[in-house]
């Protein structure tokens, strides 16, 4: 659960900063790349088995031959945690790219409608945002079923009525633009004048925001799986991981600890580079 | 104050008509759940058309849905939430009393943020370049973790290795601190961000070289008059704040064991109890739906160039 806001005051002006990218956030992108390809080939980086128990040497310190420790059935927490890297990412990347989808139609609609049906979107949107967000996918979870896909589908949900707003607001502002104006003054048909004008300049800092996004829907992906509702062990997804390993905490922190750091730099990272991309795409407006 | 009015009432009128949509949404979920009520209601006991008949009846499932609805709806008005599924006792009871020791850690959680938020951007303000890097290094750091290792994190280092508080439960106060610190840190590091936004743009006002002029010390100077024009922003971002604070008590509850609506609603989601989870949920959006009104109006009353609606 992190508190994304797109509007999140930039920390350190960027004024009069050159917008070359700064050694923390290549940083950030070399996170992000690892984890992407802890995420599609987690066998280059590690050849155990993230099932593999073995009770003998539960719950070791890290070291050497177990950089992370093992934990309570004696399996390696590096391991696990890079197999776990699928589940965030993925949870993650289609949860965000249904929520902007949905936010974004319903937004891109409402700013284009006639009034009446901006109204009626614009209060459905505010309902839904009523619900704090992992309430209304716990809500959606106690539907269907706990489980990868049910959870994608509550935070899509939980996280749609803010894309939706973004998009209003932008689509709004663009409709009322100086170059719209002008381009209806030369006859252009309406839909050509969405295709061509409004939907470019709406959808194109949609890419950023979701990219701070993502990092949210990370964290609530992996905070409900905390809560059990995500993927069931002995999957290694981090969240789950965590609660997993809770109850040894007084025995072994790196347990639960280091795969709640790993999702925590991911998250940084992606909040890094997203707002690195933000400051790119404002600066060069 | 008559040209206050047509915003306030505009304001309160949106706010119930989101709490009535909200409701009427629960309710067309809990028709459109899966699974019969009566067959629910039934379970393992005795099960003739008769017993049917007789629960489909006390429930009012032989009227008319419009009927249903509106009964509904006056049932909700009158506090009455359904009965539990699972527990087979009124709902209002299983929540009833798990309300105080939610609102106790949110309230104490608000309390923290607000310290730590006021004093990181009172210290951090207009300091050295590096300071305020490192603090904002931290917040971002803190702002994106997950609220489950913050706890995990607070707990493994003064729970378990220094033993100052207990590992778990509600038993008394000191059971709180951990939780509400969890809660805390991450809405004070956002906060922070803001509130020292607001006082460096302060701190460029000419009522603020004034009251240097007039001899006033840094401090006194940020405390008495920059922090209320910083404060401002903070409001508008009540309701984002308030939305988090209800999502993050509920993983934080888990996280020490503590009792709490988090706990009946997770639970209940394992059990498909969903009168109890949908119960829950609405409470929560009412609380959203009530403190971010009076927030928008506390700016109404605050910033009067925003009363022309």
């Amino acid at each position: 659960m992190s508190i994304a806001l797109p509007a999140v005051p930039a920390v350190g002006k960027p004024r009069g900063r050159s917008l070359r990218w700064a050694p923390g956030a290549v940083a950030a992108g070399l996170v992000l790349l690892l984890v992407a390809v802890a995420a599609v080939a987690p066998r280059l980086i590690t050849g155990a088995d993230p099932l593999a128990a073995d009770p003998f040497h539960a719950l070791e310190a890290p070291s050497g031959t177990h950089w992370f420790g093992t934990d309570q059935l004696g399996r390696d927490v590096f391991t696990r945690v890079v197999h776990g890297a699928r589940y965030s990412l993925s949870s993650g990347l289609v949860s965000t790219l249904l929520s902007v989808l949905a936010g974004g139609i319903a937004g891109l609609l409402a700013g284009l409608a006639p009034r009446a049906v901006d109204e009626v979107l614009s209060r459905a949107l505010d309902v839904l945002s009523a619900f704090p967000e992992v309430l209304l996918a716990l809500l959606f979870i106690a539907f269907t079923e706990p489980g990868t896909p049910s959870l994608v589908m509550a935070i899509a949900l939980a996280f749609a009525p803010r894309y939706g707003r973004i998009v209003r607001a932008q689509t709004l502002l663009v409709r009322r633009s100086g170059y719209v104006e002008q381009a209806v003054t030369f006859g252009l048909s309406r839909a050509r004048l969405v295709w061509r004008h409004v939907l470019p300049n709406v959808l194109g800092p949609l890419p950023v925001i979701a990219t701070i996004g993502l990092g949210t829907a990370i964290v609530n992906a992996s905070a409900l799986s905390f809560l059990g509702m995500g993927p069931q062990p002995p999957s290694p997804e981090w969240g789950a991981m965590l609660a997993e390993s809770r109850n040894y905490l007084r025995v072994a922190w790196w347990a639960a600890i280091l795969p709640g750091a790993t999702l925590t730099i991911t998250v940084i990272s992606l909040t890094a580079v997203g707002r690195r991309l933000q400051r790119r795409f404002e600066g060069r407006r | 104050m008559p040209p206050m009015l047509k915003p306030v009432l505009r304001r309160l009128g949106s706010g119930v008509v989101v709490l009535w949509a909200a409701a009427s949404a629960a309710y067309l979920a809990l028709r459109l759940a899966p699974g019969d009520t009566v067959d629910t209601l039934v379970g393992d006991g005795p099960d003739t058309p008769q017993i049917r008949a007789q629960i489909a009846r006390d429930l009012g499932l032989d009227r008319p849905a419009v009927v249903q609805y509106l009964g509904y709806l006056w049932r909700l008005l009158h506090g009455d939430l359904g009965r539990s599924y699972v527990l087979q006792r009124p709902v209002v009871d299983v929540i009833g009393s798990q309300v105080w020791p939610t609102v106790k850690l949110t309230l104490l959680a608000t309390a923290f943020s607000a310290v730590i938020a006021v004093a990181l951007a009172i210290v951090t303000t207009g300091r050295a370049r590096w300071l305020r890097g490192l603090v904002s290094g931290l917040e971002l750091s803190i702002v994106s973790a997950p609220g489950f290792l913050i706890g995990i994190l607070l707990l493994s280092v003064f729970s378990f290795q220094l033993g100052w508080f207990p590992v778990s439960g509600d038993r008394d106060a000191s059971a709180l601190v951990l939780p509400a610190v969890s809660l805390a840190l991450p809405i004070g590091g956002l906060l922070s961000q803001v509130i020292r936004e607001g006082l460096e743009r302060a701190l460029e006002e000419p009522f603020a070289v004034t009251a240097r002029a007039r001899g006033l010390t840094r401090l006194a100077l940020l405390w008495r008059h920059a922090l209320r024009h910083a404060l401002l922003p903070a409001v508008t971002l009540a309701g984002t704040l308030i939305g988090f604070l209800l999502s993050a008590a509920v993983v934080v509850e888990r996280v020490f064991g503590r009792p709490g609506l988090g706990e009946v609603a997770t639970e209940a989601v394992g059990n498909k109890d969903i009168p109890v989870v949908l119960a829950v949920v609405m409470l929560a959006a009412a609380i959203y739906v009530v403190l971010s009104t009076l927030a928008d109006l506390a700016y109404l009353l605050i910033d009067p160039r925003l009363r022309k609606g």
